[in-house]
């Protein structure tokens, strides 16, 4: 193979193309799927358990943790729904309540909302990028055990009844030692420090993949709208949480070193931690939704069989809405004295977001208009996902009125707009999603029945439960109160809360069964059950370890649908064709494509890791040197830096089989 | 009793409240309009009737974007129109249109509030109270809002929205009642253990009304008519109580909790949680972290006699 020229690269390799031996286009054969079988396949047992880089087992294990957490915080909530459901109920006492509202604000925003959309981006983007794997393998395992070990921390004190109390917002000076003297918030800011080395890297690797991973022809304007979301999702990470990791450090240093960062007494200012906390918080909500939103951009066109209405505008307002999602907020601490010029900037920002969701609205809406709609299962969820993303988007510009918002914040109103936009826009693409790519996932399908019956019991019960929190809201009920009294007139509403509630967990209840059962009986999928049109459906349910055997040539964004689509080519009826059986076979050790950021051109063989068990255990060491703070055990926090230190030598070690041997540039004449 | 005392639907009582809950009316009707415009778009989008077409064809992708057009189109309009509201809205509510005639100082504490009325020409007529803030009708009145401890806000929804009470500074706050009446408060910035019951009341009395009880305020205790039981709980006060409360024109000098001074000119006790009569007062005093767990108050063991000793001079606090 390598003696042999490259010409079906001419036409499309940069100037600056560095490949360090020729590349020509061939089909696999038995033999060759054998060896990159063998060269991709994570050794079985404990050992490939630890060690394994592969994207495919990391993405699931992503997917299964935070889900994970999901019936924790929803069984958090459930008992809270109980406590609440009558007047003056002792079901719990007020610090019982107050760290289960915070632990669940904790699980559901930072255990499951974006590790699981992490799950999913994880599973899919070198499937629908056509890549082998992320652009980091070994990064990607890092991130995944600082996750997983980040959640174990943050739940560390739950047992002993002193987990987290000072609610998600974790507000100084009920945060400080002087109001909380217990170790919940220390484990909480150690928490999320340590939660934010996951959130940052996992970004990173997200941002290189898409720059970098991409199949030959894949350019910019023919990736999936969830790879836009995702990618603007990790960039926001990358700005906005430094915030938040600083702002928790510092938190730390002032409760157990004795600085005064935020303390008030000697000079600080309190709303110092508000805004260091929402500079983050407001961008976060944006990276819990955006790539959820693309869930349903790539996959709602599926069930109506045509491509998505406005592919470019939908885009843009995915980036747009992170871009202006930077300058809002202030809309958190409207009521905090801030003067009202001030204010009115921000409230008009926040309004002016409402825009691109607009876009994203009527985009859904013409692709089912004009499309021909099949009710499977996804379809359900994402049909149903776009009323409940409207009602939360609608509630979202009443609490960005500044006036009102002085009425609405801080009462329920603001607890039923945050549960439309993180169930109704998270959780309703996330389970669609899982019943979109199951098949993908395990190679079987999910029950179609079991199916409608989870999604009306999820839908009823949640428009149910949290629909009349708004009404809660406007009759003056505060957030966060343990309980009322009958006087207050909220008792009827909080009942129906409570009733929805557990209609909705049945829901999720009934899916978990129909995963549990489906995945060892569930009907065999084949590679494309669906008749979708993306990559990830052109290779075997489940992939296998390589993902493709030659790397495809793409030649617009639906190439399972070329040739059969109406209007297609364009006046010159010419149809793009992608080539995805014959291409890059790349079989002399893990190896990969790197292609150039916008046009998607080759550019270099990319020589990838291979399985390590430095990721568990830096992961490990990290985790245990941040016990140890949390201990004030300062030896063993020593120990385990040191370990953490030989650790990243360890992985760093450089490795002839990983060099990268780069011809000197081709010059083209 | 008003059904949902601090519903902020339909009973904004003075010029702070009621253009914002106009601004909610509308509001709600334009969000309402835009949620079933889109819903019965989504309907008839999955309902209408197709033409049979072959299975696998695929349809075009050009087409539908005049959907994003128009309906974005709408949408920013229907936004800048309310924005526009909204802006002159927060115009009006924002600072009163004439100067307030009277400043009260509430100071927010783990879990009640200190209400201070200072008096510029005559400090010995400057008084605090707690938990009732009593105002005259009809006129805009500034409160100076402070924290002691944590962050707080302050909330009466029928009479204005809410402003954060935080340590290290002072924001303000106007409110207005145009008709007189009870309008219930409350913190809403989640505190710790007992925000759920940091409530307050406000009472908007006509002026002559507001005035009198201004002055009965700023008296110390009326000493009190001798009898060896209230002595005997007058002492058991100083014994037990006096370290948190203060009760003016006696020893009795704690800066901690409320002032006690005229306890019984009081609707309710610990903070909106009780009705103020002499069974809730005892209950209160013996029962405190049985109603309101993890409270400061301590839950004192008395005896019999001490009870109602303590009771008959706590109702001699008028």
């Amino acid at each position: 193979m390598s003696d042999t020229p490259a010409p079906a690269l001419s036409g499309d390799a940069p100037e600056t193309m560095r490949l360090s031996r020729p590349l020509v286009r061939e089909s696999i054969d038995a033999d060759r799927a054998e060896r990159l079988a063998e060269i991709w396949e994570t050794r079985p047992g404990w050992r490939g358990w630890f060690s394994t880089v592969d994207h495919k087992t990391i993405g699931l294990r992503y997917l299964v943790t935070s889900f994970l957490f999901l019936l924790l915080g929803g069984v958090e909530a459930l008992v809270m729904r109980v406590q609440l459901a009558q007047p003056n109920a002792t079901v719990l006492t007020p610090e019982q309540y107050n760290q289960l509202f915070t632990m669940h604000g904790i699980t559901m925003i930072f255990l499951y909302a974006s590790p699981v959309l992490s799950g999913f981006s994880n599973f899919l983007w070198p499937l629908v990028l056509g890549a082998r794997d992320m652009a980091f393998p070994r990064l990607n395992a890092f991130s995944y055990w600082v996750f997983l070990f980040a959640g174990i921390f943050l739940y560390a004190s739950f047992p002993l009844g002193e987990a987290p109390n000072a609610g998600w917002f974790n507000y100084v000076p009920l945060s400080e030692l002087t109001y909380d003297v217990g170790p919940n918030i220390d484990v909480y800011s150690l928490g999320m420090v340590l939660l934010g080395i996951s959130t940052t890297v996992g970004a990173v690797n997200f941002v290189v993949t898409l720059l970098r991973m991409r199949a030959p022809g894949m350019s910019i304007d023919r990736i999936p709208v969830l790879v836009w979301g995702t990618l603007t999702a990790s960039g926001a990470n990358l700005f906005a949480v430094p915030s938040v990791s600083l702002a928790f450090l510092m938190l730390w240093l002032d409760r157990r070193i004795g600085t005064h960062f935020f303390d008030v007494t000697a000079g600080s200012h309190a709303l110092l931690w508000q805004h260091m906390f929402w500079i983050f918080a407001h961008p976060w909500v944006y990276v819990v939704v955006l790539p959820a939103m693309g869930i349903v951009s790539d996959a709602l066109p599926v069930f109506c069989r045509r491509p998505l209405v406005g592919y470019g505008p939908v885009a843009i307002s995915t980036v747009a809405t992170m871009v202006i999602g930077f300058v809002v907020w202030i809309h958190h601490m409207f009521a905090t004295g801030l003067p009202p010029l001030a204010l009115s900037f921000f409230g008009a920002a926040s309004m002016v977001i409402s825009i691109p969701s607009a876009v994203a609205t009527f985009a859904w809406i013409a692709t089912i208009w004009t499309g021909r709609p099949v009710f499977r299962v996804p379809f359900l969820f994402f049909a149903g996902f776009v009323l409940l993303f409207v009602i939360g988007g609608v509630s979202g510009v009443m609490t960005a009125a500044v006036p009102l918002d002085w009425q609405l914040t801080d009462t329920y109103f603001v607890v039923a707009h945050l549960h439309y936009v993180l169930i109704g826009i998270n959780v309703f693409p996330v389970v669609g999603g899982i019943y979109f790519w199951f098949p993908k996932f395990t190679g079987r399908m999910m029950s179609e029945r079991l199916g409608r019956i989870t999604f009306w019991l999820m839908f009823v019960g949640f428009n149910l439960g949290f629909f009349p929190m708004h009404i809660a809201g406007l009759l003056g009920m505060p957030r966060r109160i343990y309980t009322y009294g009958a006087d207050m007139g909220w008792t009827t509403v909080n009942l129906l809360t409570s009733i929805g509630s557990f209609i909705f967990a049945l829901g999720i209840a009934v899916f978990v069964v129909d995963v549990l059962y489906s995945r060892k009986r569930g009907p065999i999928a084949g590679n494309n059950p669906w008749d979708a049109p993306t990559l990830e459906w052109t290779v075997p349910s489940p992939p296998p370890p390589y993902n493709f055997a030659v790397v495809p040539t793409i030649a617009s964004r639906h190439p399972l649908w070329e040739g059969r689509m109406q209007g297609e080519g364009g006046d010159a009826g010419e149809v793009p064709r992608s080539r995805l059986a014959d291409g890059y076979i790349l079989d002399q050790g893990r190896e990969a494509l790197g292609t150039t950021a916008l046009e998607a051109a080759p550019y270099v063989i990319l020589k990838m890791p291979e399985d390590s068990y430095a990721p568990f255990w830096l992961g490990l060491m990290a985790a245990l040197f941040f016990a140890g703070l949390a201990l004030h055990a300062w030896y063993f926090a020593g120990l385990a830096l040191l370990l953490a230190a030989a650790t990243i030598v360890v992985w760093l070690w450089p490795e002839r089989r990983l060099m990268q041997r780069e011809p000197e540039p081709v010059a083209r004449h | 009793m008003k059904t949902a005392p601090l519903e902020y639907l339909a009973h904004a009582a003075g010029p702070a409240s009621l253009p914002t809950q106009r601004l909610e009316w509308a509001l709600v009707a334009l969000v309402s309009a835009v949620m079933i415009v889109v819903a019965a778009l989504l309907v008839a989008a999955l309902m209408r009737r197709r033409g049979s077409g072959r299975p696998d064809a695929i349809g075009a992708e050009a087409g539908g974007m005049s959907w994003i057009y128009i309906g974005t189109g709408v949408s920013s309009l229907a936004l800048f129109a309310a924005l526009i509201y909204v802006m002159a809205t927060l115009e009006s509510v924002a600072a009163p249109r004439v100067a307030p005639a009277l400043q009260i100082d509430v100071t927010a504490y783990d879990w009640w509030w200190k209400v201070e009325y200072p008096d510029a020409d005559d400090a010995s007529r400057s008084f605090a109270t707690a938990n009732e803030i009593h105002i005259p009708v009809g006129v805009p009145v500034q409160i100076k809002l402070r924290s002691a401890d944590v962050i707080h806000a302050f909330w009466v929804p029928q009479l204005a929205g809410k402003t954060e009470m935080i340590p290290g500074q002072i924001n303000e706050q106007w409110i207005q009642a145009d008709a007189p009446g009870v309008y219930r408060g409350q913190c809403s910035q989640f505190c710790g253990a007992q925000h759920a019951h940091m409530a307050f009341e406000v009472v908007a009395q006509p002026q002559a009304e507001f005035d009198a009880w201004r002055r009965a305020q700023a008296r110390d205790a009326s000493p009190a008519a001798q009898s060896a039981t209230i002595n005997a709980g007058k002492r058991l006060f100083g014994e037990r109580c006096a370290g948190c409360h203060a009760v003016r024109g006696t020893d009795a000098a704690g800066a901690q909790a409320p002032d006690l001074t005229h306890l019984g000119s009081r609707r309710l006790i610990a903070a909106g949680q009780l009705p103020n009569t002499a069974a809730d007062r005892l209950d209160w005093i013996q029962h405190a972290q049985r109603i309101k767990p993890d409270s400061m108050m301590p839950s004192m063991a008395l005896s019999a006699s001490d009870a109602s000793a303590l009771s008959a001079y706590l109702a001699t606090l008028q």
